[in-house]
């Protein structure tokens, strides 16, 4: 019987030890001096700055609108919900390459939308707009599917009382559901938000990669291979960091809730 | 306890660390030879070819970080005298030539570097780390007067490798940009070629060699030779590539 306990431990060192080497291999290679060296330099900065400013962009749009789509796909049930449900999820098991290709073939130029996007006086490929999509389109489905667990997890006689109370759905949705599902919806945010900020493959393809306009920090690294490694080891670095700093500010932010098994 | 290890041990296999009986050759190539050494690769009968493409520059990174394939054949001869000064490779053999080109959609009206120079001509081309992208910044510094300068303002995509470049072209993302002549070949009808004047044409040769921590040494220089002379190096002719 003692046998398990040990084969559980053994199990949690093995993951801790994949998943935590290459990580700390990144901060051995580099010291704090040549880490901040290599992010003088302007091409780093303008992808740092790219990145930060798409990928807000992309969390707004994904906040704003698939706020209130989580919401309906939790609290109603249809014909078709669970088609629906996939096809919302469907991105979340799509490798990047696919991503990019499919954004490409439906509003790239010569997508089946792009005509339209371009009548719209709308130009995606190779501009910072098309960072935007391809961030979105890949990131939304993390905020979406906890979204909607959280709204699902909530306890429906808080909107019944307030409904009773004489407050209509929107009052509701605003007052009561969203701030129910707050630390889960946080959760969801930084899902996306750390998925957004990695995006490589998708942005590549329909963005393109150009210093400032569309090159985020993962297409600056990769640039960097070949001819900067330091410089590349900097920016990974950074990335590191700022995605451990997302992570660790939601647990902050769920509290114990965190601990207590809600949902995620 | 045996589930677990049965499992680990079958994951392993999927991964390929199974090991065949055929010995195994890995071959890191430029991207731009990935047809042609597809097509002559299942030929050489003395090893299993493992083919790994990528801009010559990651693989030659990835070697200097540890990564050993036995054979590195690069799209320039800069990155391989450069590891074999480093002693990471044998002296390299320079196996083909390759002319760059202006590519643009079948349907341009492209004609010569001039035309790129227009405001509002969108263009992809190599970034500055890998060779397409300096030999295509070579040729540009060569441009009489401001028009390099006026070309390189017009660039908005700094790809990669050359299928990015290809990829904007082919999406219409793009209106020209500087390739190979053997990959607007290989996109097929899509795209055209425009000639660089001979003035302008960067010398591209192709050069490749046998890594120092080679697993099999002798099946990678007979990969080598096989590119100057062999079913490798008719493959590569008929791609488009020349004769060094």
């Amino acid at each position: 019987m003692r046998a398990f306990p040990l084969l559980l431990a053994l199990a949690l060192a093995v993951v801790l030890t994949f998943l935590t080497v290459p990580i700390v291999a990144i901060f051995v290679d580099s010291s704090p001096a040549e880490l901040i060296d290599s992010l003088g330099e302007p091409g780093a900065l303008d992808a740092l700055w790219l990145s930060l400013r798409a990928t807000a962009t992309a969390l707004a749009v994904i906040l704003i609108v698939g706020t209130p789509a989580a919401y309906l796909l939790a609290t109603r049930s249809f014909r078709g919900k669970s088609l629906v449900v996939t096809l919302v999820e469907l991105p979340l098991v799509l490798p990047p390459a696919v991503a990019g290709i499919a954004l490409l073939a439906a509003v790239g130029p010569s997508g089946i939308l792009g005509g339209a996007v371009e009548g719209a006086g709308i130009e995606l490929s190779l501009e910072t707009a098309g960072v935007v999509v391809a961030l979105t389109f890949v990131a939304s489905p993390f905020y979406i599917r906890q979204a909607m667990a959280s709204f699902a997890a909530v306890d429906r006689t808080l909107l019944d009382a307030s409904r009773t109370l004489g407050a209509s759905e929107a009052r509701g949705f605003v007052r009561v559901m969203i701030p129910a599902a707050l630390p889960g919806l946080a959760a969801g945010t930084a899902l996306a938000l750390g998925r957004a900020l990695g995006e490589f493959g998708a942005t590549l393809m329909f963005a393109g990669s150009f210093q400032g306009i569309t090159q985020t920090v993962p297409l600056a690294i990769y640039d960097r291979l070949g001819t900067d490694f330091d410089s590349a080891l900097a920016l990974s670095a950074v990335l590191v960091a700022v995605s451990g700093a997302i992570l660790l500010s939601v647990k902050f932010v769920q509290g114990s809730e965190a601990l207590g098994g809600a949902p995620g | 306890m045996r589930i677990v290890a049965a499992a680990a041990a079958a994951a392993l296999a999927l991964a390929g660390c199974g090991g065949g009986d055929e010995p195994r050759l890995v071959v890191s190539a430029a991207s731009s030879m990935s047809e042609a050494l597809d097509d002559c690769s299942p030929d050489f009968d003395d090893a299993d070819v493992r083919l790994s493409f990528a801009g010559s520059d990651e693989l030659a990174a990835q070697i200097r970080q540890g990564v050993a394939p036995d054979v590195y054949a690069a799209a320039n001869t800069k990155l391989p005298d450069e590891l074999n000064k480093e002693g990471l490779l044998s002296r390299p053999v320079e196996f083909a030539t390759n002319e760059l080109v202006i590519a643009v959609p079948r349907d341009s009206d492209v004609r010569a570097t001039g035309d790129l120079a227009e405001p509002g001509v969108k263009l992809a081309i190599g970034s500055e780390s890998v060779p397409i992208g300096s030999y295509t910044r070579e040729v540009l510094s060569r441009l009489p007067g401001d028009e390099g300068k006026r070309i390189l303002a017009n660039v908005r995509s700094n790809e990669p490798d050359v299928k990015g470049i290809v990829g904007k072209l082919t999406q219409g993302a793009a209106d020209a940009g500087f390739v190979y002549v053997t990959d607007v070949n290989a996109a097929g009808d899509s795209l055209r070629a425009v000639k660089l004047p001979a003035a302008l044409e960067p010398d591209v040769k192709y050069a490749a060699g046998v890594l120092k921590g080679a697993k099999r040494p002798d099946e990678a220089r007979e990969f080598v030779d096989g590119l100057t002379d062999g079913a490798c190096a008719d493959a590569l002719a008929k791609a488009g590539f020349g004769v060094p």
